[in-house]
């Protein structure tokens, strides 16, 4: 059992006092941020990649998976006192606990999403330390025409099949990777898309693009539809505590939506969507009363809670073994591995045990640490719902200022910020994903990089990319899923015709 | 393809929506701009196969592909969610915030982050809705010399310094 030995040697690292306080600032401050509608894990840890520059890398990545853990369970309170889901992945969440807690179960709807999580976060967890070394074993064989591969593939999966269209995530996508283009070619020198401009051909750091989106276009989005609708927040009445049916129809909710959420958030396709949606339709099917269901089951809050952190545990294994990002946070927190010169991928575990498995470890840490935090203290963290809306987004945009002309003093930088901005707004307005922006940024250079070595490694021969068993297989497959819903709709409507 | 559907569906009976149309062309629009800034690159023949071009040419195709598609979901009707469709934008509020975020473009160098700071949270307060305009400037001062100080005592990090910020330094050396 060398992963346990492993996994020993983790939690020696993550149980300094110096690092347990990492992962508690990071699961408060990650809880924090999931509750206050607006903010997400992955602007947060945008706003905080500075830290790298003078913070150790085993600390900087405790304190990021604590926020990336931490949003999971503080999205889940908004989702079900506010009904307004902070991202995707718990819009599921809202459709039956905002029930609950209309019919005033708050409380159990809370304590089941997050006991759920915790269940969930912990055998994710589990997951991921047994699931990383087979991962490595098997990536160590991967050329550089198997990465490109791959990469199509999360391009493919991440931007064409998880949004509400192909044509809009890819075109997001494209976006990206154009912007990841951005910069001097490090292989040849030349500049590429620079305009001309000097500050471009430093590459356009992936916290702008982060933080142009995810707090600039936001916050033109919210004031642009302030004067309708008005979000209702539900007081927080009852008791905390499930009553012995609400446990007996809570647990195998979360063993089935952990069992539904971990592999889906591993393969290299990444989304919490889809196990999230997965799991409410199973827990619909299975439950003994789904009359309930659309009236406030409770199965319907424990199966997708338990798989939304289950697929967020799972997300993490492509991107500590392969350096493949499936989701914006995931692609975050990888900048964040290069801007300490660390390569993800097949040797991270290798050369850098200490800080896989101390992050590894102080997820279990912040588990507990998280479940501590948002049970008994739930009544603290309701009252920062009340943050008025004119304070938070003005205070998102003084903290989006200081987090990219603050670091960089570059004016560039800042009107860089507000062009991505504006665009933001225009992809939320006119529902383009963005997600695949962050990814196509990341992603792109790598892919890139991929592409020409294995094109050197074949003297330019192109078709590299079909001959090797695994690329080839894997390139099907993306083409597969790109085309599959075309076909099938045509074949559908054919048949209508007919 | 669902919106391929609907798309044909609506596209019968409503002109095409200029809102979609514009992104569309938006879109085929910054398509062109990356063919133009690929085809500028100098490419050395040494790396004549693998060059720098090579991605940078399949990534403008393929967000012309897409303009195009859109451009054509367009002219059928749209892809807009009903009731995003149904709710204009608020003007006002986006004016207000846009004038605040070009106010901080253009006065963080002159008069440093505090100032252009304070300038922004009001503005954008006011674009939410806030009606007492003094409050959110002090508020906004305070939150902005906070992180000022923050950052630059604790890590050592000049976020943008001016006038007030110097003066506010020099205050804290007297008294310490």
């Amino acid at each position: 059992m060398d992963a346990l030995s492993q996994l020993a040697a983790g939690f020696a690292v993550a149980l300094t006092p110096i690092n347990l306080m990492w992962c508690l600032v990071g699961v408060t401050l990650g809880t924090g941020i999931g509750v206050l509608p607006g903010l997400g894990p992955a602007l947060t840890i945008a706003l905080l990649l500075p830290i790298t520059f003078k913070v150790e890398p085993a600390s900087a990545f405790i304190l990021f998976a604590g926020i990336y853990y931490g949003a999971m369970y503080g999205g889940s309170t908004t989702s079900i006192l506010l009904n307004t889901p902070g991202e995707s992945a718990t819009i599921v969440t809202a459709l039956e606990g905002n029930k609950m807690a209309r019919n005033g179960r708050a409380g159990a709807a809370l304590a089941t999403s997050a006991i759920g999580s915790f269940v969930a976060g912990t055998i994710g967890t589990l997951g991921i330390a047994f699931l990383a070394p087979v991962v490595v074993d098997w990536a160590l064989r991967f050329g550089p025409a198997d990465y490109f591969a791959l990469m199509v593939l999360a391009f493919v999966t991440v931007s064409a099949v998880l949004g509400s269209s192909a044509i809009r995530g890819l075109t997001s996508l494209f976006i990206g990777i154009l912007i990841g283009l951005v910069g001097v070619d490090l292989q040849t020198g030349q500049a590429r898309f620079t305009f001309g401009v000097q500050e471009l051909t430093d590459k356009i750091d992936v916290i702008i693009v982060a933080v142009g989106l995810f707090a600039v276009g936001e916050t033109l989005y919210m004031a642009a539809r302030r004067r309708t609708g008005k979000d209702e927040i539900i007081p927080l009445r009852g008791s905390l505590m499930m009553t012995k049916e609400e446990w007996s129809r809570s647990w195998k909710p979360w063993l089935r939506g952990t069992a539904i959420g971990f592999p889906i958030g591993a393969m290299p396709a990444g989304g919490a969507e889809v196990p999230t949606f997965l799991s409410y339709y199973t827990e619909k099917k299975l439950s003994p009363k789904p009359e309930e269901f659309g009236h406030g089951a409770i199965e319907g809050v424990a199966g997708p809670e338990a798989a939304n952190n289950a697929s967020a545990a799972g997300v993490l294994v492509p991107m500590l073994t392969l350096g493949l990002p499936t989701s914006a946070t995931a692609a975050i927190m990888l900048s964040a591995f290069q801007s300490y010169g660390i390569n993800p991928g097949p040797m991270l575990l290798q050369s850098q045990p200490q800080l896989v498995w101390g992050l590894i470890a102080s997820l279990f840490i912040g588990n507990v640490l998280l479940l501590a935090l948002n049970l008994p203290m739930i009544r603290i963290w309701v009252k920062m719902l009340e943050v008025p809306a004119p304070m938070l987004y003005a205070g998102i945009l003084v903290f989006a200022t200081i987090g990219t002309y603050g670091i960089s003093q570059s004016p560039v930088d800042l009107a860089l910020l507000y062009m991505i901005g504006a665009m933001g707004f225009l992809m939320r307005r006119y529902d383009f994903p963005t997600a695949p922006v962050i990814i196509g940024v990341i992603l792109g250079p790598l892919a890139e990089q991929n592409f020409r070595q294995a094109m050197t490694i074949s003297a330019g021969d192109w078709t590299v990319f079909f001959t090797r068993p695994l690329a080839g297989s894997i390139l099907a497959i993306a083409a597969i899923i790109v085309l599959a819903p075309a076909i099938y709709s045509a074949v559908q409507k054919r048949r209508a015709a007919a | 393809m669902a919106d391929v559907d609907n798309a044909a569906r609506e596209g019968a009976v409503s002109r095409p929506p200029a809102g979609e149309t514009l992104i569309a062309l938006g879109v085929l629009a910054l398509s062109a701009v990356a063919f133009w800034q690929t085809l500028v690159i100098p490419v050395s023949p040494l790396y004549a196969r693998v060059g720098p071009t090579v991605i940078p040419m399949i990534a403008a195709s393929g967000l012309g592909l897409c303009g195009l598609a859109l451009l054509a979901l367009a002219l059928r009707g749209g892809w807009q969610d009903e009731e995003e469709k149904a709710t204009p934008p608020d003007l006002r509020a986006l004016l207000l915030l846009g004038s605040g975020l070009l106010a901080n473009l253009l006065l963080i160098g002159p008069l440093g982050f505090t100032v252009a700071s304070m300038i922004l949270f009001a503005l954008t307060a006011r674009a939410f809705g806030s009606r007492n305009l003094l409050r959110d400037a002090g508020g906004g001062f305070v939150l902005a010399i906070v992180a000022y100080l923050g950052f630059a005592r604790a890590l050592g990090i000049n976020i943008g310094a001016g006038p007030v910020e110097r003066l506010i330094e020099r205050l804290i050396s007297l008294v310490i």
